[in-house]
């Protein structure tokens, strides 16, 4: 059935018009919660509502804001860009709250309303189970509880969270996602428990936006350290949104020092880059990609693996204009894995494509 | 029947004298001592550095070896590596031939120590121990102009003694500043770092106070030493971003010990969204990768090791040849042997670049 | 090759290890529990003398978090990288398969022996008593 797939784009965001969207799916406590305590919105500064990045200016609705219902996505990346299947990965605020339990009865709500308000809607659509990281009990509970609905085909976490994710604290919700077949996705964000540099609050946006990359270099390395591949040898991890042409560089340094530091991490068994290829994906955009095509090519050399990219717009985030969704210079026989191949050797619920 | 090896076993690729833009010598504190006052002398007897990161002695993420050096630069007559100035000339000056090395002192310098006054009153004492202890006896090393980077004011007057005195080859930081370095606190630093004609080297290293990545503390020594080039890549962006080149056109920085494969992704990601946001930065008058072009160097040292040696040159040649400096980071253990750190593949001229001809356009002094 | 006496069976107790000039070449020779191995001095990785590095044990790990330590003092770390290699086989551990420090054979001949053949070290004086460690380079 491969052949007659398109494109699997990897990485779209619906986005929650506001709290009042999510009522329906909360249970009786926490809409009162909601109104009572007035929480109106858990928009994050990820994404200033009205920044450039955020949304291009053709896909904003009367409010300004995008993707907050089903057609506006599908007509963009299914029908105009030949999408089949598109994942969600909703970003909506509900890993910033400090309380576990409203945390975990929100994502529960935000979940609930991807299922109901869109995959429900269009066949075409799949999603990611969203985790509240502030507890790794929750966390797990709430992947069996949406792993019954197949449609569900990655867990969902944010790159910047309060201690790196390959640290044990965090195993169970593995176990658990490797047990139904689920990667891991790490999504370009951040739950704010620490300025978004190592060395404090950027004055600019575009500044915390460059700094997702430092964020997913860390996840990386701290997965590979930790063991998590080791302990997992079936979790696939895949990076959305997190750029693509600072992976060669940070293995190189990563791989170069293991050599010499092995002893401190003897269950790293083979180099971090071999790890890497095995096991994580990265969404090509943003591509981060240079202006001439021949460098884009090089930097793809640079990966050394045909397998590790995965289509996605990124929809509505402008990364790109017009419908330039592959950067130019990508090798034309790589097009078909990037496309469509590969997504499927990634996400086994999209096997049966 | 004991035979000691003295000469490397490899041939002399370098025909020019050498510029090592990273040699780490070691001074005791009591060297210090006849360039510090009582209070701070008694001070530091009493109650010591505290430097962020919580220890007397040793680090949190302890080093692979001991003082994260070498095995073999520890001196046959004692001492702490880098300590003893002519068993450095013989292990590593006369080596390799050695013309000029610029000394980034990591300690006992003060820099990052909570206490501003005290912070300024080691990084006068370290200044001078520079100058007299090594300088005055091997004119080859040229001094870094040490200052409490934290404390502008304190790091404005540091500079402005040490302006003019030749000796001097550029400004320290460590990379783990408290505040990412583009910001205002840190301007009138730069403003007098131009002023007294002095580049800024950058360090890796430091201790900020804030969790050394963006997402928490990690767990591992492997971890901290590979996350230098993020955390450094976040000042860079900084710096770009919030118009100091604008404002300071002569400024130029020489980023020591991070390695160097980041910076072109780094100039194509800023790039990327400054095309699509440049409303948000009207003082930038130009794309960010020009000013991570113009004012921006690196150092060879940790040699970049791709699986695919070629690679490397891909990068070298994107970040440019002119803008590559050698380092050997002697004598700590992730050392670079000037004759066989770089890739054999690149022809004489651009090797003579890296080897000092980058750094002697640069550097001024003779 | 040719086979060259670098040191008498006394000169490296076990445990020690000795470096020798052999052919213009500078090889380490080992004595792991009255066992000789020779490597080359010389780090595969970048030029590093592994005479001057740290003899260790072996650091193995079936799960993470769990470290387990054999084979005290078998392991040589470069003392510049830190890349690790086993004095018996002279594989890397980072990349056993393309790495290794270069192994020469090495054996112990009763003195006696080596005075009467033909093989007579060049730097090395040999006398008829005790045994010698014999290196072919």
């Amino acid at each position: 059935m491969n052949s007659a797939l398109n494109a699997i784009d990897c990485d779209v965001h619906p986005n929650v018009p506001d709290m009042k969207a999510l009522l329906p799916h909360l249970e009786e406590y926490w809409r009162a919660t909601v109104e009572e305590r007035g929480i109106n919105s858990l928009e994050t500064v990820a994404y200033p509502p009205g920044a450039p990045l955020t949304a291009r200016p053709q896909w904003r609705g009367k409010n300004g804001r995008a993707a907050t219902a089903v057609p506006e996505l599908t007509t963009q990346v299914c029908d105009r860009w030949h999408a089949d299947v598109a994942i969600l990965n909703c970003l909506y605020g509900v890993n910033l709250l400090f309380s576990e339990d409203m945390a975990a009865a929100f994502t529960r709500g935000l979940n609930d309303w991807v299922a109901r308000e869109w995959l429900d809607r269009d066949p075409r659509l799949r999603a990611s189970i969203v985790l509240p990281t502030q507890n790794t009990e929750y966390a797990v509970d709430e992947i069996e509880r949406c792993a019954k609905d197949r449609r569900f085909v990655q867990v969902l976490v944010l790159a910047m969270q309060e201690v790196p994710l390959g640290r044990r604290q965090f195993w169970p919700i593995y176990a658990a996602a490797e047990r139904h077949g689920l990667p891991l996705g790490i999504h370009a964000g951040s739950t704010f428990r620490h300025s978004t540099t190592s060395l404090g609050w950027p004055s600019y946006f575009i500044e915390d936006y460059a700094a997702q990359t430092q964020a997913f270099q860390s996840q990386v390395a701290s997965l590979v350290c930790e063991g998590v591949f080791a302990k997992f040898p079936g979790l696939k991890v895949v990076l959305l949104e997190s750029g693509v042409t600072w992976l060669p560089g940070f293995l190189w340094r990563f791989s170069k020092f293991w050599r010499g530091v092995r002893s401190e991490v003897p269950w790293v068994d083979r180099s971090p880059a071999e790890i890497v290829r095995d096991h994580v994906r990265l969404t090509i955009q943003p591509f981060d990609a240079p202006a001439d095509p021949d460098q884009v090519e090089r930097a793809i050399d640079h990966l050394r693996s045909d397998a590790i990219l995965l289509y996605a717009s990124d929809f509505p985030h402008w990364q790109f204009d017009g419908d330039q969704r592959m950067p130019a210079g990508i090798p034309a026989g790589l097009h078909r894995k990037i496309l469509v191949d590969n997504a499927l050797a990634t996400y086994d619920r999209l096997k049966s494509l | 029947m004991n035979i000691e090896v003295r000469q490397p076993e490899r041939t002399a690729k370098a025909r020019v004298g050498i510029f090592d833009c990273d040699i780490h010598p070691k001074s005791a504190l009591e060297d210090l001592r006849p360039y510090l006052s009582n209070r701070w002398w008694d001070y530091l007897q009493t109650y010591g550095q505290r430097q962020r990161h919580g220890y007397v002695k040793g680090f949190p993420y302890p080093k692979s070896q001991p003082l994260a050096s070498r095995r073999d630069s520890w001196p046959p007559g004692g001492g702490l590596p880098a300590s003893d100035l002519n068993f450095m000339r013989e292990q590593h000056l006369d080596l390799y031939g050695i013309e000029w090395g610029i000394m980034n002192p990591l300690s006992p310098t003060g820099q990052g120590e909570q206490n501003d006054e005290l912070s300024a009153a080691m990084a006068f004492a370290a200044n001078e121990d520079q100058l007299e202890r090594w300088n005055r006896r091997e004119p080859r090393l040229k001094a870094s102009v040490v200052i409490p980077y934290e404390n502008a004011e304190l790091s404005v007057q540091e500079i402005r003694k040490r302006a003019g005195d030749r000796r001097f080859a550029h400004v320290l930081f460590l990379s783990r500043t408290s505040e990412l370095l583009g910001k205002r606190r840190y301007w009138p630093i730069f403003e007098a770092a131009v002023e007294a004609g002095l580049p800024i080297g950058v360090h890796v290293f430091g201790s900020s106070g804030r969790p050394m990545s963006n997402t928490g503390w990690p767990s591992f020594y492997i971890e901290e030493i590979t996350e230098h080039s993020a955390s450094l890549a976040a000042s860079v962006t900084s710096l770009i971003v919030e118009g100091v080149f604008e404002r300071y056109p002569e400024l130029k920085f020489v980023l020591i010990e991070a390695g160097f494969a980041w910076i072109p992704a780094l100039g194509w990601r800023l790039d990327q969204n400054w095309k699509r946001m440049k409303d948000e930065v009207p003082h930038l008058r130009r794309a960010p990768s020009e000013y991570l072009r113009e004012h921006f160097w690196v150092s060879t040292q940790p040699m970049e090791e791709p699986e695919e040696p070629d690679h490397v040159i891909d990068v070298m040649s994107w970040i440019g040849w002119d803008k590559i400096l050698f380092a050997s980071d002697y004598p700590h253990w992730d050392f670079d042997d000037p004759f066989l750190a770089l890739p054999p593949s690149l022809s004489e001229e651009r090797r003579n670049k890296i080897y000092s001809g980058n750094a002697k356009g640069l550097y001024r002094f003779d | 090759m040719a086979k060259h006496v670098v040191a008498t069976v006394g000169d490296i107790p076990p445990g020690t290890r000795k470096l020798a000039q052999v052919n213009g070449r500078a090889i380490v020779v080992f004595n792991l529990g009255g066992e000789f191995f020779a490597l080359n001095n010389r780090c595969p990785h970048r030029g590093g003398s592994l005479h001057h590095g740290k003899q260790t044990g072996l650091v193995e790990s079936n799960e993470p978090g769990n470290y387990c330590y054999s084979r005290p003092g078998e392991i040589i770390r470069c003392p510049w990288h830190g890349w690790e290699f086993d004095i018996r086989t002279g594989q890397s551990w980072c990349d056993p398969t393309r790495v290794r420090a270069r192994q020469y054979a090495v054996s112990v001949q009763p003195g006696t022996r080596l005075v009467a053949g033909p093989y007579v070290a060049e730097t090395v004086p040999v006398t008829v008593e005790g045994d010698y460690v014999v290196v072919e380079a």
